[in-house]
């Protein structure tokens, strides 16, 4: 589904991502962890498509499609789905509306027929259900006035109705308590299908409890220096992440 | 790659969209502006010894001022000899129904999607239409008129409710108030009457559609609506012009007087006229002067204004809040694009006791565009107990375009309250690829966060108008964020 490959990115000269290869296949759930600065959110928000980033060597495969050739909102609409760290507020825009728009948006360039609000509607009571959305959160404006909590909620609830092949979700544990995290990562885990993938980028390893991941990577320094199952998560958890760039560094060394 | 327009920049390049001209035979006066001129559509309006008076006297008081320099736009001095002031479609007499009415004036309509049959038939809104200077066809007319309402064309009301006009003609916005009033009340071509009487709720939105058609004419509307005690009525102005190279003056004066106690009055206008081209060329000079009496006690007056097109807008619905509990409201989108500038935004002027005003302003500024909003809220000593309420926001599209704030509040009591907000934010990149991220293309996602900005005053507006409003807002913000 998706194939990174030699991936180097910079921003103002800064060189980021320092060469990232890395496959996603239909129905795996990929985590990508490391220690701050070290690429996370760089990656996540690149393949999203947000352009303040330039690539200079490699590239990426989505689809068999040319990915960074593609804008965002078309990636988006090819069911690529990036769930913010930082949701953003959009005042006046009630939340059903927006989602309404952007699921008709994804539902038009796919050739199906825009549903109506009675259609979206059901769709979006049922969709509730899964990450247990306070109905009133639904007519405010999007993401205004929420609280670090419900716009993590928020996210994978538009997660759940515009039912991405692919999504990505940048540090979607961070600001939770332990309910609500709970609650996000049962919804995400319900998402969960043979023919979509998920990259679940964190720098805890307490989420991977709940959404259990097929493959761990360690990112540090914009590479990917270690890959491994799920108990690589918790080795991190236990050892802290000098213990990768440790290694790393010998490797390096070595090399 | 999508084929959309992907920058705002390709969006900017869209062209007007209403930009068109219709071909249609006008009987039209010399250029030029003298006493002559002045008789000459006096005598085609038919009009009594008084009203020419009243012109003349305009007039004469107009040659004595000067053209205010303190509003924040910028634009050539405007030649009043180089222009025509009377212009009308020629028409052998005067339509009783629309089959009446040239078909290519109604093509005309239907390009702007507002063909007459359908509002007749579909909405139910009494459309008195006025192209250039006269008006061509009025609907409705009967039923309103079972309920006492007269609504019809200016002209019409100085032929048959000539004591009407008279008694409120310039009684809220003397001829000699400013430059542009003036200039209007010695002019003035056509436009719309409307009374309510006493009790009468108006069943229906009563709507004007003006264009300005014929080339160099100054269009010069006079509007005069009158609501009784306990009645109430609900106006829509809406206007497009077509596509034009020369700087058009637009000078009208609307009046309104909630003569009554509890009269209100509802005034809702949409104005996308020519706003000049991508290099400021052109487009519409709009120097308008709207003001509202609160007469009667408990009376209440609203204005709501989406101010979209225009090369230049200069305007301040105000409200006159004389009787005791009247009410002011002030509704304002302006959105300026490319080069053009508007400097608009309202009075409030508290004389009675317990005198309560609203005042919401959203502008957006986009392009090279500059927007202004120039407020007075005056709280006099008798007005005890009063309030007002401001919130001024600004959006900001782009990094070449301006926003200001100009409010001036003056309080001559101690028991009254004043409130003013104020908030400046650009259009942020981050909600842009937001959006953009959940499938939304630029545009719509710029045409979703405007739309959200100015919320609060599009729900001030009858349903059909919001639609048409928001609509509005999408084709004129070609060219925005950087």
């Amino acid at each position: 589904m998706l194939e990174i490959k030699n991936l180097h990115a910079s921003v103002n000269g800064n060189e980021i991502l320092n060469g990232i290869n890395l496959n996603v296949k239909a129905g795996e759930v990929h985590a990508i962890m490391g220690p701050n600065g070290s690429g996370k959110s760089t990656l996540a928000q690149l393949l999203a498509g947000r352009d303040t980033y330039s690539v200079s060597q490699g590239g990426v495969t989505y689809e068999g499609k040319d990915l960074l050739d593609m804008d965002p909102e078309e990636r988006a609409r090819e069911g690529l789905f990036l769930a913010f760290q930082y949701p953003v507020e959009i005042p006046g825009v009630s939340n059903t509306y927006f989602l309404k728009a952007a699921l008709n948006a994804i539902r038009k360039h796919k050739g199906l027929e825009e549903l109506d609000a009675v259609e979206f509607l059901q769709l979006v009571k049922q969709r509730m259900k899964l990450v247990d959305m306070d109905e009133t959160l639904l007519n405010r404006p999007v993401n205004e006035g929420f609280s670090g909590g419900e716009k993590k909620r928020n996210e994978i609830f538009h997660m759940a109705v515009l039912e991405p092949k692919l999504a990505i979700l940048d540090e979607t544990d961070s600001g939770l308590d332990i309910d609500a995290l709970r609650i996000v990562a049962d919804g995400v885990n319900k998402l969960r299908r043979r023919d979509n993938a998920i990259i679940v980028v964190t720098h805890y390893q307490r989420l991977l409890n709940y959404i259990v991941p097929d493959f761990v990577h360690v990112l540090v320094d914009g590479r990917i220096v270690k890959s491994g199952g799920k108990e690589l998560a918790l080795q991190l958890e236990e050892k802290g992440y000098d213990w990768v760039k440790d290694e790393a560094g010998k490797a390096a060394v070595q090399a | 790659m999508s084929t959309e327009p992907n920058t705002i920049e390709e969006l900017a390049d869209r062209e007007y969209k209403w930009g068109f001209i219709t071909d249609i035979e006008a009987e039209t006066a010399p250029k030029g502006l003298n006493e002559d001129i002045i008789r000459f559509i006096s005598v085609k309006k038919n009009e009594p010894e008084w009203l020419l008076e009243w012109r003349l006297k305009a007039y004469r008081h107009w040659l004595t001022m000067e053209e205010p320099r303190w509003p924040n736009v910028r634009y050539d001095a405007i030649d009043y000899q180089d222009m025509i002031y009377y212009s009308a479609p020629k028409q052998k007499k005067r339509p009783k129904s629309l089959d009446e009415v040239d078909p290519e004036l109604l093509r005309t309509y239907e390009k702007l999607g507002i063909s007459l049959q359908e509002q007749e038939r579909l909405t139910g809104v009494a459309v008195d239409a006025v192209f250039d200077s006269v008006s061509v066809a009025t609907t409705f007319k009967e039923k309103l008129q079972e309920l006492g309402i007269i609504f019809c064309s200016f002209s019409e009301a100085v032929q048959n409710h000539p004591e009407l006009v008279r008694k409120y003609l310039g009684s809220v916005v003397p001829s000699n108030d400013n430059f542009f009033a003036a200039l209007n009340s010695a002019v003035f071509s056509d436009g719309s009457f409307c009374y309510i009487p006493k009790g009468v709720r108006c069943p229906m939105e009563l709507s004007t559609y003006f264009r300005i058609n014929a080339a160099d004419t100054g269009q010069f509307e006079r509007t005069l609506i009158v609501a009784e005690e306990d009645s109430y009525v609900s106006y829509l102005e809406g206007c497009t012009a077509p596509m034009r190279d020369n700087n058009q003056l637009h000078a009208a004066v609307v009046e309104l007087i909630a003569a009554g106690d509890n009269a209100q009055i509802k005034y809702s206008t949409v104005q996308n006229w020519y706003p000049g081209d991508k290099e400021g060329r052109g487009g519409i000079y709009n120097f308008v002067t709207k003001r509202g009496k609160c007469a009667g006690k408990g009376s209440k007056i609203s204005w709501t204004q989406v101010e979209t097109g225009s090369a230049i807008t200069w305007k301040y619905p105000s409200v006159l809040l004389q009787g005791d509990n009247s009410v002011g409201e002030f509704y304002s989108v302006a959105v300026v694009n490319n080069y053009q500038q508007a400097d608009t935004g309202t009075k409030m002027i508290h004389l009675g006791k317990n005198t309560k005003s609203t005042i919401v302003s959203k502008g957006i500024s986009a392009g090279h565009g500059n927007n202004s909003y120039r407020g007075l809220v005056d709280i006099k000593r008798g007005a005890t107990k009063s309030r007002n309420f401001s919130q001024c926001d600004s959006l900001l599209l782009g990094d070449k375009c301006g926003a200001h704030t100009f409010p001036y509040i003056e309080v001559k009591n101690t028991s009254s309250k004043v409130e003013h907000e104020a908030s400046t934010s650009k259009i942020g990149e981050d909600q842009i690829f937001y959006c953009k991220q959940r499938g939304l293309s630029t545009e719509d996602a710029v045409n979703l966060i405007v739309n959200g900005f100015c919320k609060e005053v599009f729900r001030e507006l009858p349903m059909e108008f919001a639609v048409e409003a928001q609509k509005l807002l999408g084709v004129s913000l070609e060219g925005s964020v950087g």
